[in-house]
């Protein structure tokens, strides 16, 4: 079985910075094969060896052709932003079977279910149904059953340099994690399993909040402290959070919660804590992003989880503020103030 | 709106397969010793694949005679077989035996086979063609003097063939797909549980739409009376015992259901593996049972080349009533269960024939309506089947149902991921259990009921409430009336979603549905579960009762609008 492993390729779809850092990973273990949406990047590619300006490596071979992708791979990674990802799904479900094996790497909510322009309206209530993750936008658009989601601290630049790292893969079946640890591991690049797919995904999703958040506290010019005050007090939020809409505390304990809280809060080379940061040096959100190549999914993610939280009656004060910030006018100096104010009283009460 | 099309004609479907001789169910009980042997081996290679290593087998052994001998000496029943006492304590001999010499791993598995035949043999039907034939008509000329004695008023009219069954019980689904996929592969129904007389029912409904008959497990309780154990045997039951909770014995009970399906057995499994005490619509199932489809699915496409007759179509199956004659015991095991009273012995409400004759009696002359719901056939992964076996997918496009077994392009065995596919269709079907069911007026003068008195102590838990004196339990007609109209609006659209499907009573002039209503809930109890006093307000004089059919509305998200 293992010979016919090696004869197909693994897929890749999406080649921005972590689609390109995980192609080089899987390029040292299997032959890959990775979509992207416009030509210009798949000659670059192949051309430059470059995704972006991005090193990826010389044996990846670079395709705009998805029904080609979903036919020489039986593995694909779809790491798309959740904004697109639907619409991803939704034109390569028909080439897509049962036997394939999908593990997304998107840390963001989907909402395109219901009416846009509506849902953010004050008095709109947003449920969970009404919002999925990534897993359950592929089996709803899709056949394939076998999902797995990538989610840890791994900052796109330095798994490029090939620095040390770990990452898990979340899955109801066991054979899915196994396939994403026969095909990632290394001797750089560790892979832990998990079976709570929802839960790892929720983790991965929610940090991004506490990750603008923390670019805010650096961006004012603020010590260890209070990042690592934030840095708890988040972890606990998204804890409630996490809990309420469908995963378990333990996945926010391991690497895909805490240990990717850590990085993207301490780490200037994350998209979402350099939104937090400029936003507290005084720029306006839409400065920030008319300036930014990629999606810091965190921005849309406040929006949602602010929603979902009203719903389910959740006490959320750094999305709450955090959301004041990027939408309300509020300013970063004010909604510190205010969170500093907030009474708390227990320290943790989820154990 | 959308109501329920009752196109109950008296139509008469033409058998599917031609003779009693092509039956799968009369193949297998012809070769009866022959299938007995290979459950066994399927079994004991099943445990021996569990307990992998000698000393643990040896163990599951010393626990299955533990809880064997316990099982006799607590709660022995009539059906079980004389010599129960005496096989057991030689097996008690036999495992000293074993250890005094030194574990030996031959003599244990010998021993295990041995138990396992036994289990097998208890657990196979004794399918008669013959039987089946005299069972069938006996069921059908009796249930109709019955319902003509009852409901035709004039003389002679015991003999009267003006009303039949399917008066009586409303078949409504695509049943023309249903007859056209039984022909191509094999059917597994489940239904939703909730009487002992629902075996019979869906027995009645088999063999109306001219299906060949169905295997289903029945519980072994059943076989204590005569009478049933007759109809049961004839009818392709196989026993299941549910004081054996041993892995041997659980085992065998799959390997048995395996080995049937991949046979072309039609089955029928009740998932949720025992009547609903609560009276809710099973939310959670049992997924030993189920699982055996699943594996009986990749079996068949390990062992056929591409094929449709390997296939296997799930028909999820609701049973809607007015009323159940074992509420009142039912609801009483399920309080004792929430009531933290952990145990309760599988006990035994008919223990003899003339009490399940007068339960027939009633529930035929008495009961009203009673409507079966069919679901679509679906696969085994909650895919639509076409009429030609095909599974289709949401968006329209056909599904290889083979792919969901393979990897690296071939089919692969996986444990676990079979784990995951069997719970994942226990969802598909508790998911078509709530859109079949059909709201009759009955539920919901029911809900309605029980959620005003519940509102109006909404500061006691459930316990207190249900244990308040009948005086306080009294709610003004006219609020009753609003809050019903108000619901049932709600049900309306649901229904236009889909979400369930609403019952031809339901609709009209809100007093009479109303007043039928409450004629209808669990009418034939001692006590009402509800009726309207001298001022013309509604109460209850069993509010457990009450409790258990207004939990029939459970899980829809109703309990919101109060």
């Amino acid at each position: 079985m293992a010979s016919k492993n090696t004869s197909k390729a693994v897929g890749i779809i999406g080649a921005g910075s972590f689609g390109t850092a995980i192609a080089n990973i899987l390029a040292n273990n299997a032959r890959v094969i990775v979509y992207a949406r416009k030509q210009d990047i798949v000659d670059e590619i192949k051309n430059n060896n470059t995704s972006y300006g991005q090193k990826i490596d010389s044996r990846v071979e670079p395709t705009s052709d998805l029904e080609y992708l979903a036919e020489s791979c039986d593995v694909i990674f779809p790491i798309v932003p959740s904004s697109n990802f639907r619409k991803m799904m939704n034109q390569i479900a028909p080439f897509l079977h049962p036997y394939h094996i999908l593990i997304h790497g998107t840390k963001g909510l989907d909402l395109s279910k219901s009416d846009m322009g509506q849902i953010f309206d004050d008095d709109t209530l947003l449920s969970r149904n009404k919002v999925n993750t990534m897993s359950e936008v592929i089996k709803e658009e899709s056949v394939v059953v076998r999902v797995g989601c990538l989610a840890g601290p791994n900052l796109a630049k330095e798994l490029t340099d090939e620095q040390p790292a770990a990452t898990v893969v979340a899955s109801h079946f066991d054979e899915v994690i196994r396939e994403g640890q026969r095909l990632l591991r290394s001797d750089r690049f560790q892979v832990y399993g998990s079976r709570d797919l929802v839960g790892v995904e929720l983790a991965g999703i929610l940090k991004n909040i506490i990750a603008i958040a923390s670019g805010a506290i650096s961006g004012m010019g603020l010590g260890e402290n209070a990042r690592a005050l934030l840095i708890s007090r988040g972890m606990v939020e998204m804890i409630y959070l996490g809990r309420a809409f469908g995963g378990n505390v333990q996945a926010f304990l391991g690497l895909a919660g805490i240990g990717d809280l850590i990085a993207t809060c301490s780490s200037p080379l994350s998209r979402n804590f350099s939104v937090g940061y400029r936003l507290a040096k005084g720029e306006t959100l839409e400065q920030i992003l008319d300036s930014m190549e990629e999606v810091a999914e965190g921005i849309n993610t406040t929006r949602i989880t602010k929603k979902l939280a009203e719903f389910y009656n959740l006490r959320a004060p750094i999305t709450e503020n955090l959301h004041k910030v990027l939408f309300e006018g509020m300013t970063v100096d004010e909604a510190l103030h205010y969170l500093m104010k907030y009474p708390f009283n227990v320290d943790i009460d989820f154990l | 709106m959308k109501v329920v099309q009752n196109y109950y004609t008296k139509k008469k479907f033409e058998p599917v397969l031609p003779g009693p001789g092509d039956w799968p169910v009369v193949q297998l009980s012809q070769n009866r010793k022959i299938f007995i042997e290979e459950v066994t081996e399927d079994s004991v290679q099943r445990v021996k694949s569990l307990k992998p290593r000698n000393n643990s087998l040896i163990e599951e052994l010393e626990l299955t005679h533990y809880k064997e001998k316990l099982r006799i000496a607590q709660n022995p029943w009539k059906v079980d077989p004389e010599d129960d006492y005496f096989f057991w304590s030689k097996v008690k001999s036999r495992l000293l035996e074993i250890s005094a010499n030194g574990q030996d791993p031959n003599q244990a598995e010998e021993l295990l086979r041995e138990i396992i035949h036994r289990y097998a043999t208890e657990i196979t039907g004794n399918f008669k063609r013959t039987s089946y034939r005299m069972a069938r008509s006996m069921v059908t000329f009796w249930f109709a003097r019955l319902l003509n004695a009852s409901r035709v008023k004039r003389f002679g009219s015991f003999w009267s063939n003006e009303l039949t069954l399917q008066d009586k019980i409303h078949i409504t689904g695509e049943t023309e797909l249903l007859r056209k996929l039984a022909r191509i592969g094999t059917i597994i129904m489940v239904p939703t549980h909730f009487s002992n007389l629902d075996s019979v029912l869906i027995g009645y409904v088999i063999h109306s739409l001219g299906l060949p008959p169905f295997i289903y497990g029945a519980g072994l309780n059943l076989f204590n009376i005569d009478l049933f154990a007759y109809f049961m045997n004839s009818l392709g039951a196989y026993k299941v015992d549910r004081r054996k909770k041993n892995l041997p014995y659980l085992e065998t009970l799959k390997s048995y259901s395996t080995q049937a399906i991949l046979k072309g057995c039609h089955s029928l499994f009740f998932p949720g593996g025992t009547r609903s005490r609560s009276g809710k619509i099973e939310k959670s199932l049992k997924l030993g049972l189920l699982g055996t489809a699943i594996e009986a699915q990749r079996l068949l496409f390990q062992r056929n080349p591409e094929n449709m007759s390997n296939k296997i179509f799930i028909v999820p199956v609701v049973l809607n009533y007015n009323f159940v004659l074992e509420a009142p015991s039912l609801v009483n095991d399920y309080l004792k269960k929430q009531g933290q009273e952990r145990y309760y012995i599988e006990n035994d409400e008919y223990s003899t024939s003339y009490k399940i004759i007068k339960f027939l009696f009633s529930f035929f002359t008495k009961g009203s309506d009673i409507s079966v719901s069919l679901g679509n056939p679906m696969d085994l992964f909650g895919n639509k089947v076409d009429e030609n076996g095909y599974s289709i997918d949401k968006r329209e496009r056909k599904v290889n149902t083979r792919d969901y077994f393979m990897s690296n392009g071939e089919i692969s065995h996986d444990y676990q991921r079979e784990m995951e596919y069997t719970r994942s269709l226990s969802e598909h079907i508790v998911e078509k259990f709530h859109k079949l069911n059909q709201v009759f007026h009955s539920h919901l003068v029911a809900y309605v009921a029980f959620k005003l008195i519940q509102q109006k102590y909404y500061k006691l838990d459930l316990f207190s409430l249900l244990r308040l004196p009948e005086e306080d339990l009294i709610i003004d007609y006219e609020y009753f009336k609003q809050n019903f109209l108000r619901l049932r609006e709600v049900i309306y659209n649901m229904s236009d979603k889909d979400e369930l499907q609403v019952a031809p009573n339901l609709t009209g002039e809100a007093d009479e549905v109303i007043e039928n209503g409450i004629q209808n809930v669990g009418m034939y109890h001692t006590s009402r579960a509800i009726l309207k006093n001298g001022d013309g307000d509604i109460t209850t004089q069993d509010l457990n009762i009450l409790y258990y059919y207004h939990n029939r509305l459970d899980g829809y998200g109703l309990e919101k609008h109060f």
